[in-house]
């Protein structure tokens, strides 16, 4: 397509170049030939009044051999053809041309035709006139007549040649070889025509090159990316430093499949959550009918063997265990929904406990040693036991299952520690100056929503997703540019500048950007390399917090770098047809829910470990 | 079970206290398990069709009706009542107990709504308040001007779900929620109420406070809109009489921070229209 229009440039641009030269060069050769011509005519009648005064004297003593041998003289210079003189009656009388001598020339000569043209012959005729251009023998040939008149020497001189009432004695005819001239004219024309072909190749080759830089290699991008597109690459990016239209283009493309990308995911989460909002009624329908009949039945006998603590005992914990599936299958209908937790105050020994005894069965078969470890006296907490046990079931579930049965080892710790809000404080909220929301839901850093900045640094920009973690400098930068020297974020949205201006990070002096936490204070950090400097003073001023360390680590098959960042998305599973991919984004919206946070670290071979804090009241 | 007496309403129609309908017949089973134990008579039916035929020969005192059945559900079941001018309370359960389903069985004239499962207690004090409704309804039908039973109707521009909560807007853009005066008449001995604390968050049609009775029955109260709790009215929770004698005034529960009530209360009853 591109090479299309490179050649209807060149076309075109060729036509308009060989029309326009064309007529350019019609009207520079025709005035530079009517120039020369010009000159010619000068040169001949010039020539031609020298002959008449310089014969005059001797035409007057009638010496006719000198006049015979000024005219041969002049007459064999380069470039005249002949010079002759002829009288009234159109004899030649001389001529450089001695053959000539004594020839009659008719009236209707060209040398006699100017004046005898008219019934009368005119005596005088203006310069223009008495010129007159004709071929012999195929080259062109300039002649001049100058017209001999009668004067009062003539009849009074001695030979009594002329009478006196005669007005025109006869005519001296000069005429001048144009051979020159015309080569020169064609050397003119040659060369034009040499010049305009060289013009529309040069200009056929330049706008070539230029069609081929400036169309068609970002035509060819955007065919590419296109395809790209049309593949299902959501994420290819064209690249926008142009800065014509083409660079309009690109933006305009690369925000175009931005959006669509958004669209897809926001079709793709919005379709997921219908097909599990539809699985969840089916499964809540149809579960609960059987667990109706288990609960019904289990309290009523409740109720009927108060005095039978045995089975009563027994029951307690059917009646128990039913009322937990019930949370459990309105949980699967919350979820849709994001559930609430119905928060208390409790001890974590009794729930670990609760999701230990569920789960010990298993690891018994899988040969695996369940070590705990749960400090002493440690204060109560405030969550929803049910949502906490199924946190605790799912990764005790979770670290067997990445055991095998094999047998290994799982270490499930609980202390109480202090941290200070730097490293753990979650950055749930930022808006820009003019309160743009900065968070950016689909980009995920830990299973944490991050906060989406642009960035301009050395003239070109790009994105960069914060790590909302204050305090922690996981970001993820979508471009390669170095940023050490000076940068520049603003919000994507409006953007509106984010820097402080003047002022230097105090760790590594790099500029300063800030971000506004709706009704918590403003974050302050720098893009530093290897720097992770922050600071919000509203979270400092808090100190140090009490904090409920789990740890849950296993001796399993660990979990490969590249997919730690993706475990707690929804619907990310490695188990295959085993699991929904559900348990571990479930956790993190439990945990998250309680204000608190969950990391991994793993190594490949060697195991995971999950951390959870949970914050402790301090009251 | 084929204990009915004759009903002096029913013109040699046979009574009974209670019709079960329901698709599973374990759940029947259980409900005819539990009522019996209190004594109850109950009747069943496996479909709402054949719960129609029944009621054209029997009368019962209460009937309680799934929502997911085959052929008729539990919503036309509930208009087909209303259109054959049957009062007698119903409650509503499903195994599908979305808030829409629960608003909605309400709205249609659902005394209460049970989701599934649920225990033995949970299903007799449903019961219990159903009859005490019943009770209720035709002492104010045969004594209308005697003072025995006073009730007090739901204020204009107060929405109502169904006969269990009320809310008030707020000019200030939040939201007043209470129990209505039938749902505080319907507990017997009432003793007092639990409520949650501020900064919950209540969602439209589930449980919102808990009534308890002196003999510490639970009966849940449903939230008729979604938002987080703001202020509780501690008086009322600590005076039970605030909430007899002024239950859509001094008697409110929580105020709220609605999240969608302009959506939410469309589906409630508009109290102005109970004075038509």
């Amino acid at each position: 397509m591109s090479k299309k229009i490179g050649f209807k440039l060149i076309f075109i641009v060729g036509i308009a170049a060989v029309l326009i030269i064309g007529i350019f060069s019609f009207y520079n050769i025709r005035s530079q030939s009517d120039a020369l011509q010009a000159e010619v005519e000068r040169h001949a009648n010039q020539l031609s009044e020298t002959v008449k005064h310089s014969t005059r004297y001797d035409m007057l003593l009638n010496q006719r051999d000198r006049i015979h041998t000024i005219i041969n003289t002049i007459g064999k210079q380069p470039g005249i053809h002949d010079v002759r003189v002829l009288n009234k009656e159109g004899e030649i009388i001389y001529s450089s041309h001695e053959q000539d001598i004594g020839k009659m020339v008719d009236k209707n000569a060209e040398s006699c035709y100017a004046c005898h043209a008219a019934n009368e012959p005119l005596e005088r005729l203006p310069i223009k006139e008495r010129t007159r251009i004709f071929y012999n023998d195929s080259s062109r040939v300039l002649g001049i007549i100058n017209p001999i008149y009668n004067e009062s020497s003539c009849w009074t001189a001695e030979c009594h040649a002329h009478l006196k009432n005669q007005t025109v004695l006869g005519v001296l005819d000069v005429t001048i070889s144009l051979t020159d001239v015309d080569e020169q004219i064609k050397r003119g024309e040659i060369n034009t025509v040499i010049f305009a072909l060289s013009a529309v190749a040069a200009l056929s080759l330049l706008i070539g090159f230029f069609v081929k830089k400036w169309v068609d290699k970002p035509v060819k991008e955007l065919v590419n990316a296109t395809r790209e597109i049309g593949t299902g690459n959501l994420n290819y990016v064209i690249n926008e430093k142009k800065t014509d239209e083409f660079g309009m283009l690109a933006k305009s493309f690369n925000n175009m499949t931005k959006k669509l990308s958004e669209a897809r995911v926001q079709l793709f989460q919005s379709d997921k959550m219908a097909s599990l909002g539809r699985l969840a009624a089916g499964v809540a329908h149809e579960i609960n009918n059987p667990l109706t009949g288990v609960l019904t039945y289990s309290s009523f006998l409740l109720k009927k063997t108060v005095n039978n603590p045995e089975i009563n005992e027994d029951l307690k914990v059917i009646v128990r265990e039913t009322k937990r599936s019930r949370e459990i299958v309105k949980s699967l209908l919350d979820f849709a929904r994001q559930s609430v937790p119905k928060k208390n105050n409790v001890n974590i020994e009794e729930i670990i406990n609760k999701a230990v005894s569920v789960v010990e069965n298993q690891l018994s078969i899988n040969h695996i040693e369940l070590i705990k470890n749960i400090e002493k006296d440690i204060p109560q907490v405030t969550v929803d036991s049910n949502q906490m046990q199924q946190v605790f079931i799912n990764l005790l579930v979770n670290a067997s299952d990445a055991i095998g049965s094999k047998g290994g080892k799982i270490n499930l710790s609980a202390s109480v520690i202090k941290l200070s809000p730097y490293g753990i404080t979650h950055i749930k909220q930022a808006v820009c100056p003019k309160r743009h929301d900065l968070i950016d839901n689909e980009t995920k850093i830990d299973g944490m929503p991050s906060i989406k900045l642009k960035v301009y640094s050395n003239g070109t920009q790009g994105y960069i997703n914060l790590d909302p973690v204050y305090g922690r400098s996981n970001h993820i930068f979508h471009f390669p540019m170095n940023l050490e020297k000076d940068y520049k974020l603003v919000c994507p949205k409006c953007e509106i500048s984010l820097m402080e201006e003047g002022k230097r990070c105090p760790d590594c002096n790099a500029p300063v950007y800030s971000f506004e936490v709706p009704s918590r204070g403003n974050v302050q950090g720098c893009l530093g390399k290897n720097c992770s400097w922050q600071k919000w003073e509203a979270v400092d001023l808090g100190g140090q917090k009490d904090y409920l360390e789990i740890k849950i680590s296993d001796s399993g098959c660990g979990i490969p770098k590249e997919n730690l960042s993706k475990i707690f998305e929804p619907f990310y599973s490695t188990k295959g047809q085993k699991g929904t991919g559900l348990g571990l984004s479930v956790i993190w919206g439990i945990i998250d829910n309680h204000n608190g946070t969950i990391k991994v670290e793993s190594e490949v071979n060697k195991g995971t470990t999950f951390i959870i804090h949970l914050p402790i009241n301090q009251n | 079970m084929d204990n009915g007496t004759t009903s002096p309403i029913g013109r040699g129609k046979k009574q009974w206290d209670i019709l079960v309908i329901d698709d599973e017949q374990v759940i029947i089973d259980a409900v005819v398990k539990i009522c019996s134990s209190e004594n109850f008579s109950v009747d069943s039916a496996i479909d709402a069709q054949n719960a129609l035929i029944k009621l054209v020969k029997n009368y019962y005192r209460l009937i309680i009706c799934d929502i997911m059945m085959p052929g008729m559900d539990g919503f036309d079941f509930l208009n087909e009542l209303m259109e054959r001018k049957i009062t007698s309370p119903v409650i509503m359960t499903t195994g599908f107990s979305t808030v829409d389903n629960a608003v909605r069985s309400l709205y249609n004239g659902a005394i209460d709504f049970i989701p599934k499962p649920f225990t033995s207690d949970e299903l007799l004090n449903s019961v219990i308040r159903g009859m005490k409704y019943l009770k209720i309804q035709s002492l104010l039908k045969n004594q209308r001007d005697d003072s025995a039973v006073v009730y007090v109707p739901c204020p204009a521009k107060y929405y109502r779900l169904g006969y269990s909560s009320w809310a008030s807007e707020e000019s200030t853009g939040s939201i007043l929620i209470g129990a209505t005066d039938l749902f505080i008449k319907t507990i017997e001995n009432f003793s007092g109420i639990d409520l949650l604390s501020t900064d919950e968050e209540l969602i439209q049609g589930n449980s919102c406070a808990y009534f308890k009775d002196q003999s510490e029955r639970i009966y849940p109260l449903l939230s008729p809109v979604t938002g987080r709790i703001i202020e509780t009215n501690s008086e009322a929770a600590k005076d039970k009489t605030l909430l007899e004698k002024d239950p859509y005034f001094e008697g409110w529960l929580y105020r709220l921070l609605p999240s969608d009530s302009e959506y939410e209360l469309k589906k409630l009853i508009n109290c102005s229209s109970d004075r038509l």
